[in-house]
């Protein structure tokens, strides 16, 4: 991966630990004294294959508040069937004066395929079950805002983690971080080779256990796009054993956090009293993804002038 | 015509001949071998420090035509054969139409024997359209000149029908191959189910995918007395199960490629699809058992699956693109690494690329002996090259080796006496 990596953000498991730390830093420089727009006069491409609100927004905005031009693509399905290949299009939109590419896609590696056959830089705003970097990157972000470090902590990641590229890209990077990563969901949906992808992660097919004195609870929808099979048996048997209600959340640290990457099912994975909490950041996540994709923005189109002025 | 191979590495795995010596071939067919049988002259090629040895037969080939010829040909794929040093391929019937007839079966060997390179089996399907519903045209494909049968590139799902096929065929001696893998068990899967899957959030092919189905078809074959050969086996479960098969006198072969031989999921790198085929890449240990099961003769032959597909194709989201990749022009220096890294002698690794499948579907050539067709191949075995698929015969590009250093390199090809290939 090494050469494409320092380009493009594919994502986390191909950063190393110093590269993740500048951008974290970056971010909290921004978030102390608003950024210059070193990017003005540039053009970048947000082209998403799935439906999404907030991360294509999140980009959009911090694309512009560095001062960069978006063109938006949201290639619906029939385009898809119509029959143009990934690259194709991509071939075709680069042709209009595009400095980078911001993608979405539903399948895994699709943004590994368009980085290896484009000269600018790629984003993976998310590709199938692979990864959402930018994601763990502001989960991260959040995290340290509130607890001053990531080494040691015990953090919860609870749902459907088979299918979850949030799943994936958090336990990378809290892993390298030196977390305590505790993955919990259904056997079906939590395979234990999972507990392979990193150091001190742990699988859990009990809640209780994984919540038990943790200090970060990162919630997870069930992606039932995403299922062809039968994962469970039912949405209530989900809720009955897997559910982040109140009641359970005592089990976790008095200080936890609660997040969730959106979007949030009130009543499934989560509790609607939990989502609305002095505990939860889900709202302040939402913010703070603004900060990070700023950072990576500047720091993939602009490493120069972003040295220089915070020299 | 003659033609005299002289002063070469004899090497004849059947009989366990090995010594230096020459060859001569009379039209078609060799008429002695050993030391210091003939001199120089016209006809004579140089074979000094060569091996040479039976041509290569490859049980496991899709030659794409008809109906897919942007990807290969009859002539582009018998001339990779050759230049691989295959003598024969058995040609898969998955073309568009499906080789489900005496028309297309005997239109492939017309076509080969006009070409002129390799000779071409065909390998007729099992069931019309391979739609895994009604009996194919067996008996007059056999007329025609199939080897075996096969819907490969899918299974038969449903087991009755895999055993009428089996019933009927036993009466022609015809083999059934087998693609195991369990659809419902596999459905979605793109690459080996296992960490690395997990990893690059790709669904996953379990091994029991395959496994399930070499058992259901092991069961069958045994009471319906069928010879079943086990097409790409790729798991260290396939491989137990063909052992205790074979144990209990079951007539059962199997197959392996060059690729898992040599690579295991862990390789799948950028979500590169030249890196993708059906079945997938397994895990360290599934590979260590195909090594193990080829060298002690539980697998019985090196098939290629040589699956050509065009770049564009290939060029797609991991998920898209198709399975498959070529095999022809590396199987022999793939094979050689595993001899060069004590896995495997010299004598079992040309056996399973000559004899061995010879006798699996009961074809001619396979031997070095006087009155043989004259099918030889004669290979460089420390020549090194680089893979470089754009200089390849093949019409595909899509190999996973592609930019390695190989060693071991085919120099003449030579069928029914005629020299098909020779290096450049």
């Amino acid at each position: 991966m090494g050469e494409s990596q320092s380009r493009h953000l594919l994502g986390i498991a191909g950063l190393e630990r110093p590269a993740i730390q500048a951008l974290l830093d970056r971010a909290a420089a921004m978030q102390r004294r608003p950024p210059e727009k070193l990017l003005a006069g540039r053009r970048v491409l947000v082209l998403f294959y799935e439906p999404s609100t907030r991360t294509r927004t999140s980009f959009e905005v911090a694309a512009r508040r560095l001062g960069a031009e978006t063109v938006s693509v949201t290639a619906s399905a029939s385009s898809i069937e119509k029959g143009e290949s990934l690259l194709d299009t991509v071939y075709t939109l680069r042709a209009m004066a595009v400095d980078a590419i911001i993608m979405r896609h539903g399948e895994s590696g699709a943004p590994f395929l368009v980085a290896r056959h484009v000269d600018v830089p790629v984003i993976n705003a998310g590709d199938g079950m692979h990864e959402h970097p930018t994601q763990a990157l502001l989960d991260a972000f959040t995290i340290l805002r509130h607890k001053g470090r990531i080494a040691g902590l015990n953090v919860a990641i609870v749902g459907d983690i088979l299918h979850s590229r949030v799943a994936r890209s958090n336990l990378w990077l809290l892993s390298r971080f030196g977390a305590r990563v505790r993955l919990c969901g259904p056997p079906s949906l939590l395979p234990a080779e999972f507990a392979a992808l990193g150091a001190g992660i742990e699988c859990h097919h009990q809640l209780e256990p994984a919540l038990d004195g943790a200090d970060v609870v990162m919630v997870l929808r069930i992606q039932m796009e995403r299922m062809r099979e039968a994962f469970f048996p039912s949405e209530a048997e989900y809720v009955h054993y897997y559910s982040v209600t109140a009641e359970r959340l005592r089990l976790a640290r008095p200080d936890a956090i609660v997040m969730h990457p959106g979007p949030m099912i009130r009543g499934v994975e989560i509790g609607a009293e939990v989502a609305d909490s002095p505990q939860s950041v889900i709202r302040e996540q939402v913010e703070n993804g603004v900060l990070i994709r700023m950072a990576v923005l500047e720091q993939l189109l602009a490493p120069a002038e972003a040295a220089e002025k915070s020299a | 015509m003659n033609l005299i191979l002289q002063g070469g590495r004899l090497f004849d795995p059947a009989s366990g001949r090995d010594e230096t010596g020459d060859l001569v071939i009379q039209e078609d067919k060799i008429r002695d071998l050993g030391p210091g049988i003939a001199a120089a002259g016209p006809g004579v090629l140089d074979c000094r420090g060569l091996i040479v040895c039976p041509g290569f037969i490859d049980l496991h080939v899709h030659l794409r035509e008809p109906g897919q010829e942007y990807k290969e040909t009859i002539e582009s794929g018998t001339r990779a054969a050759a230049a691989g040093g295959f003598t024969a391929v058995c040609a898969m019937p998955n073309t568009h139409p499906v080789n489900d007839g005496a028309g297309a079966t005997a239109y492939l060997i017309q076509r080969a024997k006009e070409i002129g390179a390799a000779r071409v089996y065909p390998v007729g399907a099992i069931t019309q359209g391979s739609r895994g519903e009604a009996l194919a045209a067996i008996g007059a494909m056999r007329r025609a000149g199939a080897v075996a049968l096969s819907d490969d590139g899918r299974p038969v799902m449903n087991g009755q029908i895999l055993r009428r096929a089996m019933e009927y065929a036993a009466r022609f001696g015809l083999p059934i191959v087998e693609h195991a893998e369990d659809l419902n068990l596999s459905a979605g899967g793109v690459m080996h189910e296992g960490a690395a899957a997990l990893r690059l959030g790709l669904r996953g092919i379990s091994a029991e995918s395959e496994a399930a189905m070499v058992a259901r078809d092991i069961l069958l074959a045994e009471r319906c007395g069928a010879r079943l050969h086990i097409a790409h086996l790729s798991t260290a479960a396939s491989v137990r199960l063909v052992a205790a098969a074979k144990a209990r006198g079951v007539p059962v072969t199997a197959e392996v490629t060059p690729h898992h031989l040599t690579l295991t999921d862990e390789d799948i790198r950028d979500y590169d699809a030249n890196f993708k085929m059906n079945p997938p890449l397994r895990a360290a240990a599934d590979r260590e058992a195909v090594i193990a099961a080829l060298a002690d003769g539980t697998i019985d032959a090196v098939a290629t699956d040589h699956a050509p597909h065009a770049q564009h194709e290939k060029a797609q989201e991991f998920s898209r693109a198709p399975f498959g990749v070529i095999g022809l022009e590396t199987a022999l220096p793939l094979v050689l690494r595993l001899v060069a890294a004590g896995r495997l002698t010299l004598r079992r690794a040309l056996d399973a690329l000559t004899a061995r499948p010879a006798q699996v579907f009961n074809l001619p050539g396979g031997r070095l002996e006087p009155g043989a067709v004259a099918d030889v191949t004669v290979f460089a075995p420390q020549e090194t090259w680089v893979c470089d698929p754009a200089r390849g015969f093949s019409k595909s590009r899509n190999t996973p080796f592609a930019g390695q250093t190989l060693a071991g390199r085919v120099r003449h090809t030579i069928v029914a006496g005629r020299v098909v290939y020779s290096a450049g």
